[in-house]
């Protein structure tokens, strides 16, 4: 492992942080195919090689990345993602793990907090909002299921729950969405009937990092 | 086409594909096209699709903060806008007449 003399970091961040990038990356090269085939669907294609290419990219800079505290391993993941994707889901992708980073930095925001910072800054940069068939359709939910959970307190494991539970419902309601943003938008009533790709490897992404929460947790 | 309208005299650089050369866009090569043509008169960038624009707009925030009110992304179609823009820009005139050259067409 890479070393960082004088900061070694506590073992539970580097390890939650290796988990992140190995369900990350493994949740995404296993759907890169059902990726594109969504993407083909209504868009050009090519969503899953662009999420396979930046995922590789962070997989190759493991070690490096989790002996960094977790704002800086998720700003670094986020540049990764803006350099390597290739489409628009870079930038997306990009802005929100840069933006959960830098919500990171002072070492208490709550995951909830990040989400919300992160979001934020996906909704800026793709002048977009829930209901318009992206990827906001998964990570809104999520984000407020987490919130309700974490309000409640509810058990680790039931916030997870109802974190997937808020991933899959909030991919599945794009299916009857008409897409306004992106290359989809084109296609207008024709979007219609098809989940969006940019949600599913949101939701794919919200369920590698809730096992990934889990297995690091694990005593 | 730009060089035929105003050979030498407007700095214009271009870049397409993504990371690997495949179909889609670079915010490295963005980024490193707009410091090739920097210059304090500013820069007038021309995207085709959604991507580009959204890669464009990544590759502006990591220039210096200084450079990045003098960049604009025209929302024009990018082999017309860029012959526009040049043309305009040949003479002489302001990034915002460039910018809106190239956009009052296509209005």
């Amino acid at each position: 492992m890479s070393s960082n003399p004088g900061t070694s970091m506590p073992a539970e961040t580097t390890l939650l942080v290796a988990s992140l990038i190995d369900a990350g990356t493994a949740a995404i090269r296993a759907n890169a195919d059902a990726l594109g085939e969504l993407d083909r669907a209504i868009g050009d294609g090519d969503h899953g090689v662009n999420m396979v290419r930046g995922f590789s990219a962070i997989a190759e800079a493991r070690e490096a990345i989790r002996a960094l505290p977790l704002s800086s391993a998720l700003e670094e993941m986020g540049k990764l993602l803006v350099m390597n994707v290739g489409g628009a889901s870079g930038p997306l992708y990009g802005s929100l793990l840069l933006a959960m980073g830098r919500a990171a930095a002072g070492g208490n925001a709550s995951a909830g907090k990040m989400l919300e910072e992160g979001i934020a800054a996906v909704k800026k940069r793709g002048r977009s909002d829930r209901g318009e068939k992206t990827m906001l359709d998964v990570l809104i939910p999520v984000q407020l299921a987490l919130a309700q959970a974490c309000a409640e307190g509810v058990a680790v494991r039931d916030a997870i729950e109802r974190v997937k539970r808020a991933a899959r419902e909030g991919l599945e309601s794009t299916r009857p969405l008409l897409a306004t943003k992106g290359r989809a938008s084109y296609l207008r009533e024709r979007s219609i009937g098809h989940l969006d790709p940019g949600a599913c490897s949101s939701s794919l992404l919200v369920h590698a990092a809730c096992d990934a929460f889990l297995e690091s947790t694990k005593p | 086409m730009v060089r035929q309208m105003v050979g030498r005299e407007v700095r214009v650089a271009h870049c397409g594909g993504n990371p690997e050369g495949g179909l889609g866009t670079n915010v490295a090569a963005i980024k490193h096209c707009i410091e090739q043509v920097y210059g304090p008169k500013g820069v007038a960038v021309l995207v085709d699709l959604g991507g580009a624009e959204t890669n464009s707009e990544m590759a502006i925030e990591m220039l210096p903060k200084e450079w990045q009110a003098n960049i604009v992304v025209c929302s024009a179609p990018v082999v017309e806008g860029a012959v526009m823009a040049a043309t305009e820009a040949a003479g002489g005139s302001s990034l915002a007449k460039v910018r809106a050259t190239a956009e009052e067409m296509f209005r």
